[in-house]
């Protein structure tokens, strides 16, 4: 049943990467529960824009839990606490009258924050560059149904890309490592005929590049999986140890 | 002024005479010439990619953090193409039929034909990429019959074949970034289009982050920037998707044809209350299993699980025996609106009907529905906070998409030399009503197999003297917008933004909706001159414009929504009959259907801009049927 509810917000508000930063305090009062959290946030702007103040600035695009573009660490968790959901798909009705919530950004050493709650993610973009793609030019490409690929093997390529590249894995990693998101695109490509032939210089090169960019490494915290909105399995992390060493030992790449 | 360049021929060999045809350029050539993309969804990203393997310069801008997180991202069903590998006859005959039908006969053929043709590359290109369809035990892709269709032709992976596609071309253009043969320019906003000469030979772009405006020439300007769908407020739209770009290319002298050309998606979960930011689609793909009814009695408060099969309509089964639950978009969004108009929605707001699936688990098993659509009715219970396998789905029409665009001609380039247009933001192969699963297979055909060749045609062909991004008309447009921002931010009103657009929004869902007559139009037209005059007296736009400011980014595409939705307006009293998105009342059958008149408006309408206090100038371009007869859509 839809009610009202007020609650206490303790926002991080930082003006430039270059600031300090801090909480500041407000209120959101008549929050439906129906509201999705990204919802709530617009009539709290709504109102700090009439009171003479700026708004908060925070990301967000399809709101539909699929674009990646969202996100924020509320009370501690990344994308809030209800397992398998983004920021824009958390509903209010989860939180309780006068609870008190501390939003903040997500935090990483490969991530500065620009704003506010918005972070700078473009190194996953780079981890990407580094070789998350099949060289294929457009033209060419023979028929679709040239190579069958087994149901399972195409249902876990799947499971691995359904990625959305939203951070929270590194938000929520001890180590703020990006082995999750880099896993899920080593394995969605290793898994696929498509994507053996590179699978050796793929894993060598994003692998490499993720300390480079700054990105911590992975001890086994599984925080990354259990925040994940996609629930992304940890057994990609394994999978790209075993395409990394495979390539590390074996490869003629190197 | 309006010459669709179409080339001569059999419908089945215009665009190979064509790509004969069409100039090429040197390979030592390309790297000579720069190409600006303004946009990276399916059209964009796969147009940038494609253009930097080919050897081009290319600059890719979007408006996100990251070209993977463009709107295409959000196509749940899945993507058309001829295949026929389920042997039920399918061809690409059959798919051009369809589309051009399904758009109640105001696209061009040759258009729609060339679509229907690349749509079996596109498929294979994308498994190359390493796109995870679905497939059957066997290892061969798996195919869906999608609205509208009575073939199994639809490509899907999972519920989620909008952002599969799109990192497939994002992986495409990751590695033209890395190799340098794409700058990226993430986070910037197109604020104008540079015209040197009468060539598109540029845009104004603003730094989202610093709040910086930048300059940037080219030799050719591709805008691949979506559609207009978020003028309504509410819509299945990203919240960034906007009109921008295409409007200020209108300004410029860009042609737009058939603005008033919007689909309303029968299949949306109901709005539920004032401050709803957007509306989210349920995949109609749902309606394969799922039955719509309502109850027949108005009022009838009672639970779903207690109204007995006797006393519930079935309303598209029994109007439609033929399509039933499928009939196209359109058709499922008006008897959905009918329904409810007769008092027999249902739901809190009585603006909602129910899609069932009681009778696909009790013939299929939990399961099999759950491996269908599990993750469709994970997001639907998110939402609502109920289950689907228990309670039937409430859905509600919603603005999902807009078939008018830029006016291109068959080589996608716009009335304006050198300034083409995909997707979305065109007018072109939709006509009146967009089928399901067909945005995906336009997007990709525009960005990986047509622009590619017809681009090289324009660049081969065309005298281009080097231009400095410091020349006049680039520091005209550029101070131009800055005292379009510089104005908006010292109003200094009492009005925030958002309540501007959802005023806007109601008023365009009111009147220039699902149904339209003249006496509301001309209603509308008013209602949104004088909100726009407040607006430029009254508006709020906090902070500075020299950083980030998302008042400030939003502020100026509602300004420009509230010029935009006029020009709907305008196009929808013009168009004197009713064709698929576009029903004026006083145009319908006896039986409630749209009622076209080709003998008058079998055209496109394209519209010039004339000055801020002009009506804008009408051309229209007459549409052939050569290959297909016009008959009135019927899926009885």
């Amino acid at each position: 049943m839809t009610k009202t509810i007020n609650i206490t917000l303790k926002i991080w508000r930082q003006k430039t990467a270059q600031d300090k930063g801090g909480f500041e305090t407000c209120h959101a009062s008549g929050i439906s529960t129906d509201m999705s959290f990204l919802e709530m946030l617009d009539v709290v702007n709504e109102q700090l824009t009439l009171d003479g103040k700026e708004p908060v600035s925070f990301d967000s695009d399809c709101r539909e839990g699929i674009c990646g573009q969202c996100g924020a660490v509320v009370n501690g968790r990344p994308h809030g606490p209800e397992k398998a959901t983004t920021l824009c798909q958390l509903h209010m009705r989860h939180f309780k009258d006068g609870d008190v919530l501390a939003i903040e950004p997500f935090r990483a050493k490969a991530f500065k924050v620009v704003r506010d709650l918005i972070v700078d993610r473009s190194p996953l973009d780079k981890l990407i560059q580094a070789g998350g793609y099949v060289s294929t030019n457009t033209g060419g490409a023979p028929d679709a149904n040239s190579v069958p690929i087994p149901k399972d093997i195409a249902d876990k390529a799947m499971d691995a890309a359904a990625c959305i590249g939203c951070g929270a894995c590194v938000a929520a990693c001890p180590n703020a490592a990006a082995m999750l998101f880099v896993s899920a695109k080593i394995s969605h490509l290793a898994l696929l005929p498509q994507g053996k032939p590179e699978a050796a210089k793929r894993a060598m090169s994003m692998v490499c590049t993720m300390d480079e960019l700054g990105f911590g490494n992975c001890t086994n915290e599984r925080e990354c999986e259990a925040e994940c909105p996609k629930e992304i399995s940890i057994v990609n992390i394994a999978r790209m140890n075993r395409e990394f060493f495979k390539s590390a030992f074996f490869s003629a790449v190197m | 002024m309006l010459e669709s360049r179409t080339p001569g021929g059999p419908l089945a060999d215009k665009w190979d005479r064509h790509q004969f045809e069409l100039k090429l350029v040197n390979p030592a050539n390309k790297r000579k010439f720069e190409i600006i993309v303004v946009g990276s969804g399916l059209g964009g990203g796969a147009a940038a990619a494609s253009l930097a393997e080919l050897g081009y310069n290319v600059k890719c801008f979007c408006i996100q953090d990251s070209p993977r997180r463009a709107h295409s991202i959000a196509a749940q069903g899945g993507i058309n193409a001829a295949k026929n590998y389920q042997n039920d006859g399918d061809s690409i005959w059959r798919l051009f039929y369809d589309t051009i039908k399904g758009g109640d006969f105001r696209a061009r053929e040759s258009n729609v034909y060339r679509l229907a043709q690349l749509s079996v590359n596109i498929i294979d290109q994308c498994v190359a990429q390493g796109v995870p369809f679905a497939r059957e035990y066997g290892g061969l892709l798996a195919n869906r019959s999608f609205g509208g269709a009575q073939v199994s032709r639809t490509f899907y992976a999972r519920g989620q074949t909008g952002q599969q596609l799109l990192l497939g071309a994002y992986s495409a253009l990751s590695r033209q970034i890395a190799i340098g043969k794409v700058t990226m320019f993430p986070r910037r906003e197109m604020l104008d289009l540079v015209m040197v000469n009468g060539q598109a030979r540029g845009i104004v772009a603003r730094n989202l982050i610093t709040g910086e405006m930048e300059n940037h020439a080219a030799d050719a300007v591709v805008l691949a920037t979506g559609g207009y769908g978020n003028v309504f407020f509410l819509s299945t739209n990203a919240m960034s998707s906007n009109v921008t770009a295409t409007y200020r290319a209108y300004k410029k002298g860009a042609l737009f044809g058939n603005p008033c050309f919007t689909q309303i998606h029968p299949t949306c979960i109901p709005v539920h209350g004032s401050y709803q930011s957007k509306l989210t689609l349920m995949s109609e793909s749902l309606r394969n299993d799922g039955r719509v009814w309502v109850p027949k009695t108005p009022g009838d408060t009672r639970a779903p699980d207690q109204i007995p099969e006797s006393e519930r309509d079935y309303y598209l089964e029994n109007k439609y025996p033929s399509f039933g639950n499928l009939v196209p978009r359109d058709v499922a969004s008006r008897n959905a609106k009918e329904q409810c108009d007769l008092g027999k929605g249902v739901g809190e707001t009585g603006l909602a009907v129910y899609l069932d699936f009681r009778d696909a688990i009790k013939r299929d098993g939990k399961d099999v529905i759950g491996q269908k659509y599990g993750n469709l009715f994970q997001m639907y219970e998110k939402i609502t906070a109920q289950n689907p396998y228990e309670i039937p789905m409430m859905i509600y029409p919603a603005v999902h998409y807009t078939m008018g665009g830029l006016w291109v001609d068959y080589n996608l380039m716009s009335n304006i030399p050198g300034l083409f247009v995909l997707g979305e933001a065109n007018f072109s192969d939709h006509g009146a009503n967009r089928l399901g699963a067909s945005a995906l297979m336009q997007g990709l055909a525009d960005g990986y197999f047509i622009i590619p060749y017809t681009i090289g045609g324009y660049l081969a062909g065309t005298s281009l003297p080097k231009i400095s991004s410091s020349a006049p008309e680039f520091q005209a447009a550029r101070k131009e917008a800055g005292s379009r921002i510089h104005k908006m931010m010292a109003i200094n009103g009492n009005r925030t933004v958002d309540d501007f657009h959802k005023q806007l929004g109601k008023i365009m869902w009111d009147y220039c909706g699902m149904s339209r007559n003249d006496e509301g139009l001309s209603k509308a037209r008013i209602m949104i001159q004088e909100l726009r005059s407040e607006f430029w007296k009254n508006v709020r736009v906090p902070g500075t414009d020299g950083d980030l400011n998302q008042s400030l980014e939003r502020a100026g595409r509602v300004a420009d929504f509230l010029e935009f939705s006029e020009l709907m307006i305008i196009d929808a009293l013009t168009r004197r009959e009713s064709c698929g998105g576009h029903f004026n009342e006083a145009f319908q059958t006896d039986e409630n259907e749209a009622r076209r008149d080709d003998e008058n408006f079998c055209h496109v309408s394209t519209w010039e801009y004339a000055g801020d206090a002009q009506e804008p100038v009408f051309h229209k371009e007459p549409l052939e049927f050569e290959n297909v007869h016009l008959t009135q859509r019927s899926y009885k």
